[in-house]
């Protein structure tokens, strides 16, 4: 029993850590087009981004677990090359990285729209190229709504149910998370492990977030 | 020698117009435009700097070819040898004044100038400052320095003392002057301060509605051919009175306040805010220094 508590902890914050660092490749390029593009339909990307906020986990799992399903166009052409989606732990990486995306978007996308468009200039007159910007001048300055979006990422995954029950289920070590452990105990009326497994989770992320929350407060003080 | 001719469809509070900007500098030289906001002043700049791009035309730079519509030549703001000076300063706000100077750096060389640099401005002591610790005028002197690291063949200043008080433009002006004499950069500055425009300027370049109307001395733009005054002093009407048979007018010159007596006709082109001549021929003007 004890060994399954902790292949289950170590597989949250796995699928955690790989979501959150996924997500950290995607989401500052997305949120700096979300910014800068000028395209017609910026707004229908935006809202699609968006929409894992106001929809229930319930629906995206349902119409991912279709995608992969091997049925539909998709989950066919992934099978022919060996690729299984649903109920593996990838399937569960690709719904978490979707179902938090706004998560890690909308942080980076209000810092970002908060940088006075003089600076980038100020950047390129100085003979520094779009990169060079911005790693140097934008993301330093960018830091704290790059650390919510992280935390946020972070901990909206490690706290994720919905999403993954639809399209995970309950694989010991490939799709069982701790928070598919609590329902599962809570269900065979074992309420100790179920408590062990919440606590866990609480004292963690609480933790997480505090740390995070009294760094970037430090290191915004020192900048002002 | 650069040569600037281009044209570009401006839209403006009146409507939209093809802003036309014929402009030659000569090595070295200190031009300011001068011109209300909106004449396309600041749209000038940025098309030299690469920052906008002009419809059509050449800006050909000590016979480096910037831009040409017609070879389809449009070299990007990193390409092109420019130091820029924002008018709200664009400094780094995670870098110290020395890490802003820097990240201009390419060459050992222009790191080597940096220390230099930052004296020349007096700034020294507050070289491991972040900017957002520093004043007004001493982040405008950062930005300055910053724009000048590179060694740019041409320094497009944008208002830069526009945000400043009275006192420290004054002395920013003096500063900037300076700077133009030790290190000869070609300067482009827009301005609409009449005095920094005669202080500074060995040309001016009047900018009305997206042409360039007058091309020369700045003292003669501002003073009518007709006047020989042997006393001259332009400041902002404060105030016009009517005090029958004649109209009490009260300017503000520098910051001292002149009162002056003139006849009905010479008041009506007059209108309170415009800066206006008060000139005197009569009498020789004696100097005296002030005391303390």
């Amino acid at each position: 029993m004890e060994s399954e508590f902790i292949s289950t902890m170590v597989l949250t914050f796995k699928l955690a850590s790989i979501t959150t660092a996924i997500l950290v490749v995607i989401g500052i390029p997305l949120a700096a087009f979300l910014v800068f593009s000028t395209i017609r339909f910026k707004s229908v990307i935006e809202t699609i981004v968006s929409m894992p906020l106001v929809l229930p986990p319930s629906v995206l799992g349902f119409y991912l677990l279709l995608a992969f399903s091997p049925a539909s166009t998709l989950g066919a052409y992934l099978t022919s090359h060996g690729i299984r989606l649903a109920f593996s732990f990838e399937g569960l990486v690709i719904g978490s990285v979707l179902f938090s995306l706004p998560f890690m978007v909308h942080p980076i996308q209000s810092a970002l729209a908060g940088v006075p468009k003089s600076i980038f200039e100020a950047s390129y007159t100085l003979g520094k190229t779009k990169i060079t910007t911005m790693f140097r001048v934008i993301l330093p300055m960018i830091r704290s709504g790059l650390i919510s979006g992280i935390t946020l990422a972070f901990a909206h995954t490690v706290g994720e149910f919905g999403v993954i029950l639809m399209i995970g289920g309950n694989i010991p070590d490939e799709t069982r998370v701790a928070s598919i452990a609590i329902y599962d105990e809570v269900e065979s009326l074992n309420y100790a492990l179920a408590h062990q497994y919440a606590l866990t989770l609480f004292v963690v992320t609480f933790s997480i977030l505090l740390l995070v929350y009294t760094l970037n407060k430090k290191s915004l003080g020192e900048l002002r | 020698m650069i040569t600037i001719n281009v044209t570009k469809r401006l839209t403006t509070a009146e409507g939209s117009i093809t802003a036309h900007f014929d402009l030659t500098l000569r090595k070295g030289e200190f031009v300011t435009l001068f011109g209300a906001s909106g004449a396309g002043k600041t749209t000038l700049l940025r098309l030299i700097a690469g920052l906008e791009q002009p419809d059509s035309g050449v800006i050909d730079v000590e016979g480096e070819v910037w831009f040409d519509s017609a070879k389809k030549i449009n070299l990007s703001p990193q390409q092109r040898s420019i130091g820029f000076v924002f008018q709200d300063y664009a400094l780094f706000p995670t870098m110290t004044v020395r890490e802003n100077c820097l990240f201009a750096a390419k060459t050992q060389e222009h790191r080597d100038r940096i220390d230099e640099l930052i004296a020349l401005v007096e700034l020294s002591a507050l070289a491991h400052r972040l900017p957002q610790t520093l004043s007004g005028g001493q982040k405008q002197r950062v930005a300055l320095i910053r724009a000048l690291v590179r060694r740019p063949q041409l320094l497009l200043l944008d208002e830069p003392l526009s945000a400043l008080d009275p006192a420290m433009r004054q002395k920013l002006q003096d500063e900037l002057a300076l700077l133009h004499t030790k290190l000869g950069v070609t300067t482009l500055l827009v301005s609409h301060d009449i005095a920094e425009t005669v202080k500074l300027s060995h040309r001016l370049a009047s900018v009305q509605k997206g042409n360039i109307v007058y091309c020369g001395d700045p003292m003669e733009f501002f003073t009518p051919q007709t006047l020989s005054g042997k006393l001259q002093l332009i400041g902002e009407i404060l105030k016009i009175e009517e005090d029958f048979p004649s109209i009490i007018v009260t300017l503000l010159v520098g910051s001292s306040l002149v009162k002056t007596v003139i006849s009905r006709e010479e008041a009506l082109p007059l209108n309170v805010g415009n800066h206006a001549i008060i000139a005197t021929k009569a009498f020789t003007p004696t100097l005296m220094p002030l005391k303390g």
